[in-house]
């Protein structure tokens, strides 16, 4: 018994051989030229002389003084949006209030404003012309082109990420478990860091990662408030602007290879978040 | 009695519920929305609104910056009908498609969203420059893809895919196999059942896709800047323009600029927040 | 138009789904597809429609070998499980699609198309709803525009997956009495599929009851539930008892003890069956001396008209339990002791 192989005839819910092919053929291709190639060009050029080179530039005092200042400014800020985040997600999740949806909407608003106007208000509000500048100045408190200013721009751009991701989660799991607990006699705040915390700790690491990256990424609004002075207020991704400005290729993609590292993290821990506690995370999934 | 009990429930402004914190997060999460959101973006406005009508015409019809608004306008706008086409391919093919691999493919789409945009604007750069690899190829036969408006669509197509990706995806996942077949068995071929079936039901998905890729792109500045060429009049951008107002000081340019920016972005908002409601409503699903 | 099922197997990643079925169904016949899930009934009305390939086997249509057709080419009217309309289009457009998507040269005229979809319309009764969408629909209205819209295409045969199994109890009932009518009226020939045998039953011609991808008997709703030839039939079927029995003496034996009933002239005459009869069939046994099955009551409930006794008949320690319908007037406490033996029933060898 030869099974039936004369004419073999394909299920109808996917497309002709040719055509699934052809697909699949611009898909990898548009990714490859898009995406990957420029991910693989910062190490390629990072490491083109080298990795004596590589690690001389990363010794530079400059670049090192980038790297901290980033790292400050990140540890500053995600936390800051952290507790935002629960709080937030805590008030909209768990109560039915008038204003909910505006709040929501006013939540991600920071998404829609480019980064170089997240950074202008800053200006406004602190720079020279302002009411706030000068009174902060004569008291010795510098904002703008200050590391003060960075965080506050960097806080802006990095606002909605946890936040959203956990609004929609905490949505979904409803508030039967936190009535349950107190029902037992738990209190408000064990409540929330024996039974709730524990429901969203997966989703909540998501969102500071995605926030972490970006903060540490951030270009355009801390471009705007930093006033660009070496060994001060440089960013990493404002010394990459700098050392490729110089043509200073090597050093400029050297520090970039650091931040795409971070990146490729960021994306690898997210995999894998999405891979074991999809279910977990699934309601915020959707950017 | 029953008369005061109803009035005093339609003028809760919370439902009641027995999970305490309401006050504490909502109030932390207000002052905080305020103080780095809320108040920084009224200091724009009331910035705009103190230039006397005169003056805001002036800077809005000075030909640098129609000139720049239309670039990035028009560039963001090609790049999302790039990505529409080239997103929805991707994502069929991350869908339905069985490789070894779709997983890295998937989590590959999200790199946009997690490179650091200045390492995006200098690894394009260094790609699409008439000396990169792409580049090289390109000038062959006669392209030249940077240091000109083809540069920028680059950099917004590189910025804008997981935008119509992640909106498409969860709804091409949702498309109920019987549908297709349902359109086979009424003698639809594949084209057919793919063209007048599945594309019109994905449509408010891509739509919102299209939207917010073009949204992002008109403000996109850090992996514009470096492969822009930044030349006035040609290639360079809005956020850019703003860039150079606020380094002369010109703070009133800058916020004139701004304001429309961010008039155009909330209008897109405006017009996706329509969009899926009208998908809700008519189809019963959102996009 | 007739459709022979022809030695069919079909393997799912080596598993086999449908195992050597065969089945002619008749021109104008409405056939129900009667089995519990993982039955292969679905995958048989699938095969059928050209939504999967058979791993073995032929398909014809008439006396044309529809195998390698695609299902496009084989023009089938199929109606899913949840109807799957296409929610984007108008109810007038869902049910025209079949017509609009033919090719060029076929394809009828805009107003001939509006004519036919109206008559559809008329014909499920939905007429004045062309303009809603699927999503502003009952779920019963749903299924008349999923009927109708296979019904535009004029097909050869219409086949419906579960028909009935997303509505609720009561449009169940009606839709089941109205696709009755529609078929008696325009006569085509129609398979369904369901797991409900009383839908089976009421509603079909004949009946091929399935059980792990094979057909176990194809026949009329008197034939499946009066004469079935199998222990699954049997069971799967309406409300029924089983005992395993030995025969030996002329005599049907429960642990050893004649239990009132001889072995027919068709029945092992030797060796150990299973008895199989339904709780009405039984006749209460007062006489001492005559053998009967015996049981205590354990349980009993009144159903309408008549009363359910659940005896536990256990001798020798093996617990054995069959439920029979005694009259009200009988006695059924907890404890008394019921004796009786079966007036249908049906012997099947081990």
């Amino acid at each position: 018994m030869a099974p039936n192989s004369s004419r073999r005839l394909r299920s109808p819910t996917t497309e002709a051989p040719f055509a699934r092919y052809a697909l699949m053929t611009a898909a990898f291709l548009f990714l490859a030229l898009f995406l990957l190639l420029p991910l693989a060009a910062v190490f390629i050029e990072a490491f083109r002389k080298g990795p004596g080179e590589f690690f001389a530039s990363m010794n530079d005092p400059d670049t090192l003084a980038a790297i901290r200042l980033t790292l400050l400014v990140a540890v500053i800020a995600v936390p800051l949006n952290l507790v935002f985040g629960m709080a937030a997600a805590w008030a909209i999740a768990k109560f039915e209030f008038k204003g909910k949806a505006f709040l929501t909407t006013l939540i991600d608003l920071p998404f829609s404003v480019s980064p170089v106007i997240s950074g202008l208000v800053y200006v406004l509000l602190f720079g020279a012309g302002s009411v706030l500048g000068p009174w902060l100045k004569s008291h010795g408190i510098e904002v703008l082109f200050a590391v003060p200013g960075i965080v506050l721009a960097t806080v802006f751009v990095t606002f909605p990420f946890v936040a959203r991701e956990l609004i929609p989660l905490m949505q979904e799991q409803g508030t039967g478990d936190e009535e349950a607990a107190l029902s037992l006699g738990a209190s408000g705040w064990q409540t929330f860091w024996y039974v709730t915390l524990p429901n969203i700790k997966w989703g909540l690491l998501y969102g500071v990662l995605l926030c972490n990256a970006r903060a540490m990424g951030e270009f355009g609004a801390v471009s705007v408030v930093s006033g660009h002075i070496r060994g001060l207020t440089n960013t990493m991704p404002l010394h990459v602007e700098i050392l490729y400005n110089e043509y200073n290729f090597v050093a400029a993609f050297a520090v970039a290879s650091l931040l795409a590292a971070l990146a490729l993290v960021t994306l690898v821990v997210k995999t894998v978040l999405e891979l074991h506690y999809g279910a977990e995370i699934a309601a915020g999934r959707k950017h | 009695m029953t008369t005061s009990a109803a009035a005093s429930v339609r003028w809760r402004v919370r439902q009641p519920s027995v999970i305490p914190g309401f006050g504490l997060t909502l109030g932390f999460s207000l002052a905080y929305l305020t103080l780095i959101i809320l108040i920084p973006l009224a200091g724009l406005v009331w910035r705009s609104a103190s230039l006397s009508g005169a003056e805001f015409l002036a800077i809005l019809t000075d030909e640098r910056t129609i000139n720049a608004l239309e670039v990035s306008f028009g560039t963001a706008f090609i790049a999302a009908l790039v990505n529409v086409v080239f997103g929805v391919i991707v994502a069929w093919v991350i869908v339905r498609y069985e490789f070894p691999g779709r997983r890295i493919v998937d989590a590959v789409v999200d790199l946009p969203f997690a490179l650091p945009t200045a390492v995006a604007g200098i690894a394009l750069a260094a790609l699409y420059a008439p000396n990169g690899w792409v580049g090289q190829v390109l000038n062959v036969f006669g392209i030249k893809a940077a240091f000109n408006p083809t540069g920028i669509v680059i950099a917004l197509v590189f910025i804008g895919l997981p935008f119509v990706v992640r909106t498409v995806q969860p709804i091409m996942e949702e498309i109920d196999r019987e549908v297709e077949e349902a359109a086979a068995t009424l003698g639809a071929n594949r084209f057919q059942t793919v063209y007048r079936v599945l594309l019109p039901g994905l449509s408010p998905a891509i739509l919102t896709g299209f939207a917010l890729a073009f949204a992002r792109g008109v403000g996109e500045y850090g992996s514009v800047i470096f492969i822009a060429g930044n030349i006035p009049y040609v290639s360079e951008i809005a956020p850019l323009l703003i860039v150079i107002r606020l380094e002369e000081f010109n703070y009133g340019a800058a916020t004139a600029i701004a304001t429309i920016m961010l008039s155009m972005s909330f209008a897109m908002l405006l017009v996706i927040n329509l969009i899926q409601a009208w998908s809700r409503r008519r189809y019963g699903h959102g996009a | 138009m007739d459709v022979r099922v022809s030695n069919i197997r079909k393997e799912f990643d080596r598993y086999p789904a449908l195992n050597d079925v065969s089945l002619d169904i008749r021109s104008g016949e409405l056939i129900a597809l009667l089995g519990p899930s993982g039955s292969g009934k679905t995958t048989l009305l699938r095969l059928i429609a050209g939504l999967e390939q058979p791993t073995l086997g032929k398909i014809f249509f008439g006396n044309e070998d529809a195998s390698h057709r695609t299902v496009q080419e084989r023009h089938v009217g199929f109606v899913f499980q949840h109807y799957a309309l296409f929610r984007h289009m108008t109810v007038a457009d869902n049910i025209a699609f079949g017509l609009t998507v033919r090719p060029r040269g076929e394809r009828p005229p805009k107003t001939e198309i509006r004519r036919r979809v109206s008559d559809l319309l008329d014909m499920v009764q939905l007429s004045g709803l062309e303009k809603r969408y699927p999503n502003q629909l009952s779920g019963g209205q749903r299924q008349r525009v999923a009927l109708a819209r296979a019904m535009a295409i004029e097909p050869k045969v219409l086949l419906l997956d579960e028909p009935f199994g997303a509505l609720d109890a009561k449009v169940r009932k009606e839709l089941r009495r109205w696709l009755r009518e529609f078929h008696d009226r325009t006569g085509h020939t129609t398979v369904f599929v369901t797991h409900d045998q009383e839908e089976a039953l009421e509603l079909a011609d004949r009946v091929v009851v399935m059980s792990q991808g094979q057909i176990e008997q194809v026949g009329s709703s008197d034939d499946v539930y009066d004469r079935p030839n199998s222990p699954f039939v049997f069971s799967f079927i309406g409300d029924s008892a089983s005992l395993p029995v030995t025969v030996a003496d002329n005599a049907v034996r429960f642990q050893d003890e004649p239990i009132g009933i001889a072995p027919k002239a068709n029945d092992i005459q030797s060796g150990s069956g299973t008895l199989f009869f339904r709780p009405q069939d039984v006749t209460l046994v007062t006489d001492p001396a005559t053998p009967a099955l015996e049981g205590r009551v354990a349980t009993s409930r009144r159903l309408a008209g008549t009363r359910i006794a659940d005896l536990d008949i256990s001798r020798q320690g093996e617990s054995h339990h069959v439920e029979i319908e005694i009259p009200l007037d009988a006695q059924a406490a907890t404890g008394t002791i019921i004796r009786f033996k079966p007036t249908r029933w049906k012997l099947f060898a081990e």
